[in-house]
């Protein structure tokens, strides 16, 4: 006995080509819609380790613009203020701090990279409190520094693949005229330190003449403290900025969502002129099948039968179109990746696409929805079709 | 007993300014087992009568009634709901270009009615119908690989399978030779006679009208020569 939803099926296979065409349409929609999704929650998490990842919850710098401390905490930054050193004594005596780790960043022009040359940027932190900051570091050769003086550097994996460095080889700081011995190579941590060269603070003041001097202190606090209150009672200090991580979180945020808007948009029109192709197909096919609909009717469809059996043809579609897009995201996720990193140079690291199943099958969802309303029209369309209309269109006889 | 009783009953068009009467102030009874043909030139009405008897179209005048039950009357048609059961109980119809669903089986196109309303009761009587009509061997065909007289056989059956009151047939033999035409018409027949389906249909086959207990032939839209006879 065949069913509705087997009558529907059949009937798509009809017209193969146009079926096809449609399908493919709603695949690649589904597909745009995925991957946008999963790059909104990807990017959204992988900025949250990224921060998290740094260890402390609130940024001391030297007073500046805040934009420039949060490059500084992601990627790196140059031409920084300095606040003195006897900061962190002032800091120490705060009840609401945990631990501290002073920093110290310098870049240098070095000749020597590619072509044309670079930025060589070195990071200089306490071998005393940063490993225990850090603690998802690991070492694929060798260890911390041996002194909090020394003239060592420890490279991150990144760093140490592109400059091809070894545990004993030794760094040249341009224009210094001094040598860091690479005491360790760390294993790769999916943050902004696998491109990143440690010093011990003390010894890049000595070197680049900044002694007494830091670009910023790591801020752990205890667990409960009220970090706005703390954020606040920072400022009695004088000459500093204080950023907190969930405002480095919520900057950023609200940077990269004018970009969000803007490809959700692209793909929600992606998505209408997908459903305006289902629409089409359906609407051709209920013109096409007038006669064969109008003696089902004959034969005791009910108009609800035929709203159900055009409507089934819909759901056909845009059930199998958004398995294939869903498919096409996962299979196409690393592409796709690539392509947003080509597009967003700066963006966070780790996996920027984070398609799960809650997120497939919502979006399977959106589809299907969008894709029943717009067969509404053609099964209402349908379900009104007399029967007598349909048998006179081709007897012709009154 | 009275399945189908018309009484004035009309059906009027407008083509432009002009009104055509297809149907004509028809009065009409048709009784259980009687197998009736109306005959008549093109445009005589034939069609349209037959139309408004299978409760496929709305009269515009008097009333019809069927299984006592009243489907038009005063100017009033019975709701689409109701109009669609009396479609699915009482009738079975047979149309001269078949209209089988081309992408749907020999034996999906006869349990096509049943794809609205399931019966799983009604599978074995799906072999029962094909054996009865010579297609038990076509069930797993495309209409598409079987020829006119069996896509005609293969509308009968179709609608034979809810076992209705009545079958319309309008011009079951139009498309066929006149090899064909006899198979179908002693088909007819035989339910008339043997299963005791009452039997309304549409001719220009003399043949066939023949093969009829009443010949009603039609002009402009009026019963001009009811001729009762016995096969």
């Amino acid at each position: 006995m065949p069913s509705i939803s087997a009558i529907a099926y059949k009937n798509l296979k009809r017209k193969r080509l146009r079926s096809f065409l449609t399908l493919l349409g709603i695949s690649l929609s589904t597909w745009v819609l995925i991957s946008l999704l999963g790059f909104n929650q990807g990017y959204e998490r992988s900025l949250s380790t990224d921060i998290d990842n740094l260890g402390f919850q609130v940024l001391l710098t030297a007073k500046g613009c805040p934009y420039e401390a949060a490059t500084l905490m992601m990627q790196g930054g140059a031409g920084l203020r300095y606040m003195p050193e006897s900061v962190l004594d002032s800091l120490a005596t705060q009840p609401e701090v945990q631990k501290l780790t002073p920093m110290l960043m310098q870049a240098v022009f070095d000749p020597t990279i590619g072509d044309t040359g670079a930025i060589a940027a070195f990071t200089g932190v306490d071998p005393a409190t940063f490993p225990s900051m850090r603690t998802y570091l690991e070492f694929a050769e060798g260890a911390w520094f041996t002194n909090p003086t020394a003239m060592e550097a420890v490279i991150g994996y990144e760093a140490a693949e592109l400059e091809q460095r070894q545990v004993g080889d030794l760094i040249l700081v341009p224009d210094k005229n001094v040598e860091l011995k690479v005491v360790g190579i760390l294993k790769r941590s999916g943050t902004q330190d696998d491109g990143t060269i440690f010093v011990p603070y003390k010894a890049l003041q000595q070197v680049f003449g900044v002694q007494g001097k830091l670009t910023s202190v790591g801020i752990k606090v205890h667990k409960n403290t009220d970090i706005n209150a703390f954020e606040e009672k920072l400022y009695s200090l004088q000459d500093v900025q204080v950023v907190s991580m969930a405002q480095v979180k919520s900057t950023i945020s609200s940077l990269v969502t004018t970009a969000k808007v803007m490809v959700m948009s692209i793909a929600i029109i992606a998505i209408l002129i997908a459903m305006v192709g289902v629409m089409n197909t359906i609407l051709m096919s209920v013109l096409e099948r007038y006669q064969e609909i109008g003696i089902m009717k004959s034969m005791g469809a009910s108009a609800g039968h035929i709203f159900r059996l055009i409507w089934s043809e819909t759901v056909i579609l845009c059930l199998l179109g958004g398995i294939v897009g869903a498919l096409l995201a996962l299979g196409l996720a690393t592409l796709t990746e690539s392509l947003i990193r080509y597009i967003l140079p700066f963006s966070p690291k780790g996996s920027l696409i984070l398609i799960d199943f809650p997120l497939v099958l919502r979006s399977i969802g959106i589809i299907m929805g969008i894709g029943l309303v717009s067969g509404i029209y053609p099964a209402y369309r349908a379900s009104r079709i007399k029967p007598i209309e349909a048998i006179r269109s081709s007897e012709g006889e009154l | 007993m009275s399945l189908i009783k018309a009484n004035g009953l009309s059906k009027t068009y407008l083509r432009g300014a002009e009104e055509i009467k297809a149907v004509d102030g028809i009065d009409l009874e048709v009784s259980s087992g009687e197998f009736v043909a109306f005959v008549g030139a093109s445009g005589s009405g034939k069609t349209t009568l037959l139309h408004l008897l299978g409760c496929l179209d709305d009269p515009t005048g008097g009333t019809l009634t069927v299984m006592d039950r009243t489907v038009f009357a005063n100017g009033k048609a019975m709701p689409e709901r109701e109009l669609t059961k009396i479609r699915r109980q009482v009738f079975g119809y047979i149309f001269q270009k078949f209209y089988l669903i081309p992408t749907l089986t020999v034996k999906e196109n006869i349990l096509l009615p049943f794809a609205f309303h399931r019966n799983p009761g009604v599978l074995h009587n799906v072999l029962d119908v094909a054996r009865q009509l010579g297609l038990e061997k076509r069930l797993s065909h495309l209409p598409k690989e079987i020829s006119g007289g069996e896509m005609q056989r293969v509308a009968i059956a179709r609608a034979l399978i809810n076992e209705p009151k009545i079958i319309l047939a309008d011009e079951p033999t139009g498309n066929l030779d006149s090899k064909r035409s006899v198979e179908i018409a002693d088909i007819l027949a035989d339910l008339n006679q043997n299963r005791g389906i009452t039997i309304i249909l549409v001719t220009h086959n003399h043949d066939l009208a023949q093969r009829a207990g009443r010949i009603i032939e039609l002009s402009d839209g009026r019963i001009v020569s009811p001729d009762d006879h016995n096969v």
